[in-house]
């Protein structure tokens, strides 16, 4: 299969900023013996360069779909990235400190484009929640909608189970926050639990948002739930940096004789 | 360079953001327009012959410019290089409009700066950081500071 390879070795050399960098082993396929690369992850693609200054990475390994683990091993600081086809190869990494080990386990672990998308759902779900809020008002309650304040996704929560024990990672209990605009509140006020818990006092978590659908093979078919969000929202808010820049530039005219 | 190719080729065969036949050119002297199913997943555009399981390639779509060309095409170029065009040829404008869209969003790096762009309005409008309660607001990947492209 052809890849862009020339496109690949440029998001790996040019400068926009890596989420992880450094040195680590990696031990080989055929050989157990380990050799000493520098890498470099950018988003989902994890590189491989024999040195620092190699003007080209060796390789680079797609983290789609990939686990991450701690290893049982007689090195040191090692861990494993594993797919889940059955003739998939497992990569061994080691790193050089405790600390090193556990960012690179933290970053990879969270490297996928799903993981990511996931996380811009999240939160745009939420923007577009607050602006519903804040547009109609929500006094007295929770609206009756799944309401994201009231729980974490049970997707995210299924995602944080994947990540390796490290220090636990306890997601924080979200307390149900409630809007009031007519009353003229800045702040909504904390309250925990908004009335629509189930009998044993946990919130009912929200319905899964939309994965990919499995027959999305057709034409046109589409899984950006709210595809110009962003865009929109991009330009609701571009518009009043253009009109502050408008005024800066006509006060750096000076005042007019 | 090396790359895991069983896991690609396992990821092409993943349910697709998007995937229609078009006809597609690429940057080859001599090279002429071709039938292909193009097919979308994550941040890579792969393309198969219409009939084959296997794609002949991918393109990961990172740091590239998607342009309208003509009626009915659009291209994909990079920015190290980009008179090096990838073509493709829809069956309506309406087709090529929706797959520039999807593909200008396709890539980790747009993902990104949406991820980032909604945290910062969420923290704004209420004073909170969304990400605190996934534990994930220290990560490097998410950091409002200035990414440069």
């Amino acid at each position: 299969m052809k890849l862009n390879e020339r496109s690949l070795a440029f998001y790996a050399t040019c400068d926009s900023p890596a989420d992880n960098a450094g040195f680590l082993y990696k031990r080989g396929e055929r050989h157990t013996a380990y050799h000493r690369r520098w890498f470099v992850l950018k988003g989902n693609m994890l590189f491989y360069f024999e040195e620092r200054e190699s003007r080209e990475p060796v390789g680079v390994i797609v983290l789609e779909g990939c686990t991450v683990e701690l290893c049982d091993s007689a090195e040191e600081f090692t861990f494993a990235i594993r797919f889940g086809g059955t003739k998939s190869r497992t990569y061994v990494l080691a790193a050089e400190s405790q600390a090193a080990m556990e960012s690179w386990v933290k970053s990879l672990s969270r490297a996928s484009f799903d993981y990511m998308r996931l996380v811009v759902r999240e939160l745009e779900k939420q923007l577009e929640e607050m602006r519903y809020g804040m547009a109609h008002g929500c006094a007295g309650g929770c609206r009756g909608s799944p309401s994201s304040w009231k729980t974490k996704p049970s997707e995210l929560e299924r995602s944080m189970e994947r990540l390796p024990a490290l220090p636990a990672v306890l997601p924080k209990e979200n307390g149900c926050a409630v809007w009031n605009n007519a009353s003229g509140v800045n702040r909504p006020p904390e309250v925990s639990g908004c009335g629509e818990d189930a009998g044993d006092g946990n919130p009912r978590p929200p319905p899964l948002p939309p994965r990919r659908r499995a027959s999305s093979t057709e034409v046109g078919s589409a899984v950006v739930e709210s595809p110009s969000s962003f865009c929109r929202l991009h330009e609701w808010y571009g518009r009043e940096v253009a009109q502050l820049r408008q005024d800066w530039l006509e006060r750096q005219r000076g005042p007019r004789p | 360079m090396r790359y895991n190719e069983r896991e690609l080729l396992s990821l092409a065969r993943q349910p697709a953001e998007k995937a229609a036949e078009v006809l597609m050119r690429v940057p080859k002297k001599g090279s002429v327009l071709k039938k292909r199913l193009v097919k979308l997943v994550v941040n890579f555009l792969f393309y198969f012959r219409t009939d084959e399981a296997e794609p002949i390639g991918a393109l990961l779509l990172e740091h590239c410019r998607i342009t309208k060309e003509e009626e009915n095409v659009f291209s994909i170029s990079f920015i190290e290089e980009p008179e090096r065009k990838y073509c493709f040829e829809c069956d309506s404008e309406e087709q090529c409009q929706e797959w520039i869209e999807a593909l200008k969003r396709a890539s980790y790096e747009f993902m990104r700066r949406s991820l980032i762009f909604y945290r910062n309005e969420i923290q704004k409008m209420t004073g909170k950081d969304p990400l605190e309660q996934y534990g994930i607001s220290e990560e490097a990947r998410f950091q409002l500071g200035a990414r440069r492209q």
